[in-house]
């Protein structure tokens, strides 16, 4: 084991023989090294944090054709650092008749929300927080405590409507779950374990050719899950002014904005690993810092197009978003994950090639078997919309009097 | 003291301060949020017992599903959420005796279990417990068919809030 192939815990252990020198049991020394492995990786994920604003701020620039942060330091990098120097000398107002404590925490416990993720995320093959082997099922776990932070935030700010997007925020979250965690069942159903090391290690053909449906799927309620446009009415600026975190100002609002864009980062990069590979490339087995280039290369792609999403679609209606959920992603999910399932049992012993073109063609014809039912659908609702002034000439009286 | 030792007593007096601040708090939503603390820390038991798949089921079902359910309702069903009557109501000591005598109880018919004492086998290592999980809920000769039970009841309770909610148009 040297440095280049295993280089987390080659430092540890370098740390353990340190601490025990220095008298330590080999217990508290474990706990230390722990402790410290988690203030590194979730210091790396704030420092990533200052460039995503840069990031964010540039690239929404460009989507509007306009230049963006230019001013200080190359290409306006240094622009994030004004920013937070601004943040940090606003003055923190604490609304009247706030409830204090709620107050407070909800931006810390929005931040750790965000960087708990990080602890399962495999960024190499022998660099991630921890291999939980219901890693998965984790993520849903840590996406709860979002919400929760995000209903303390519009509760506690004593503001009706901070409130009304806690609301619209938590409807939108509770719903949008159900196709997450139904398609993140895809990927394990696929890799055979819910270990997010292992599904990287699995895909030996990336998972976004074996079931490309199941990535759109994940696409769409992870950015729902984010709360970005179009499925940003929890903030929407033109009917809640900016919705749950209205009444905070300086550093306590940069937490929920510093939240929100690495939230959006770690989402991209779940759809690395979850359908593009992970951290695999050509030779990331032998060197696991090129596998975290390659990592975070697609969690950035990922990133990105979170972006262009964002600033290209207009908001959509509160009962839209849910009608589409309910009756059109969810179902659509658990067909995915039935024919998914069979489809694997059917082909569990045949080559790789062919389980994977089977699979495909799987997705193929679930998608147009979606798409015929939509068109059937939407001829239905036309034609309904054609027919009402042909009915009352031909029903006269009677059908007025149905119509009220 | 091992750490995992201090890690749990922290834990579990939390819990145990958090439950007390449920029922004691007269804020609704406050003792809602209470509910969440001590959930979390039974997720955070349940790690330390080795059970990674049900400390996270537990984070999901019990916090980001009933809690969250619970906070949603007192703010869309109360106007004021501070509760002014009285705590406790007259049959408050029947309910403390019929407490106090079912720990009693309990105390009395465990006090010499010796699960107390002994140390518990460590858990042989490599061994994939969600799969093994997994396959016990699925095969006819371990827990099928409570399993498909409380999913047709599940599913008895989706239809009916469906009934309920539907409106003829």
């Amino acid at each position: 084991m040297t440095f280049w192939n295993d280089p987390i815990h080659f430092i540890a252990e370098w740390l353990r023989g340190l601490f025990i020198g220095w008298g330590m049991s080999g217990d508290v020394a474990n706990v230390l090294i722990a402790l410290i492995g988690a203030v590194v990786l979730a210091s790396v994920a704030m420092v990533l944090d200052i460039l995503l604003v840069w990031v964010e701020r540039k690239v929404v620039a460009r989507f509007q054709d306009r230049l963006g942060p230019n001013r200080l330091g190359p290409f306006g990098l240094f622009q994030p650092f004004a920013d937070i120097l601004k943040l940090i000398i606003k003055e923190n107002i604490t609304p009247a008749g706030a409830d204090k404590v709620p107050y407070n925490i909800a931006p810390i416990l929005a931040m750790t929300a965000v960087l708990l993720l990080w602890a399962v995320l495999p960024l190499a093959p022998t660099i991630f927080g921890v291999d939980l082997n219901v890693g998965a099922l984790y993520l849903i776990a840590a996406g709860a405590l979002g919400t929760l932070a995000i209903i303390l935030a519009g509760w506690s700010s004593n503001n009706k409507f901070a409130l009304i997007g806690a609301f619209r925020a938590v409807a939108m979250m509770v719903s949008y779950e159900i196709p997450m965690v139904v398609t993140l069942l895809i990927p394990t159903i696929l890799a055979g374990t819910m270990s997010l090391n292992g599904m990287v290690k699995a895909q030996d053909v990336w998972f976004v050719v074996l079931s490309p449906l199941a990535v759109i799927i994940f696409l769409i309620s992870a950015v729902a899950e984010l709360g970005r446009a179009p499925f940003d009415l929890n903030e929407a600026e033109s009917e809640l002014v900016a919705g749950y975190h209205v009444e905070y100002s300086g550093m306590k609002f940069g937490l929920f904005y510093a939240a929100e864009l690495l939230h959006a980062f770690t989402f991209g990069g779940f759809m690395a690993v979850l359908f593009f590979g992970g951290w695999r490339g050509p030779w990331a087995e032998q060197y696991p810092l090129l596998g975290l280039l390659y990592f975070f290369v697609k969690a950035m792609i990922g990133y990105w197009v979170f972006m262009w999403i964002r600033y290209t679609m207009p908001r959509i209606r509160i009962d839209h978003m849910l009608a589409f959920n309910w009756k059109f992603l969810t179902p659509l999910a658990f067909v995915l994950l039935m024919v998914t399932a069979l489809v694997d049992k059917a082909l569990a012993g045949a080559e790789t090639w062919v389980y994977a073109l089977g699979m495909f063609l799987a997705n193929v014809v679930v998608a147009w078997v979606t798409v015929e039912i939509l068109r059937a659908y939407s001829r239905r609702r036309r034609l309904e919309e054609e027919a009402p002034a042909k009915q009352v000439i031909r029903t006269g009286v009677e059908g007025q009097a149905a119509h009220h | 003291m091992t750490p995992l030792q201090l890690v749990f007593l922290l834990t579990a007096a939390l819990t145990l301060v958090a439950a007390f601040r449920v029922v004691t708090t007269r804020n609704l939503v406050h003792a809602a949020l209470w509910l969440v603390v001590t959930l979390f820390g039974v997720a955070v038991l349940f790690v330390l017992l080795n059970a990674p798949f049900l400390a996270v089921v537990q984070v999901v079902v019990y916090i980001g599903a009933i809690a969250v359910l619970f906070i949603f309702a007192i703010m869309l069903t109360r106007r004021e959420m501070r509760d002014q009557g009285a705590q406790l109501n007259k049959g408050w000591w029947a309910a403390a005796l019929v407490s106090l005598l079912t720990f009693g109880g309990l105390f009395w018919l465990t006090r010499s279990w010796d699960g107390f004492t002994r140390t518990a086998a460590p858990l042989p290592t490599g061994q994939d417990t969600l799969s093994a999980l997994g396959k016990a809920l699925v095969s006819p000769d371990a827990f099928v068919l409570p399993f498909e039970i409380a999913s047709v009841l599940l599913l008895a309770a989706l239809v009916g809030a469906v009934y309920v909610a539907y409106r003829e148009k």
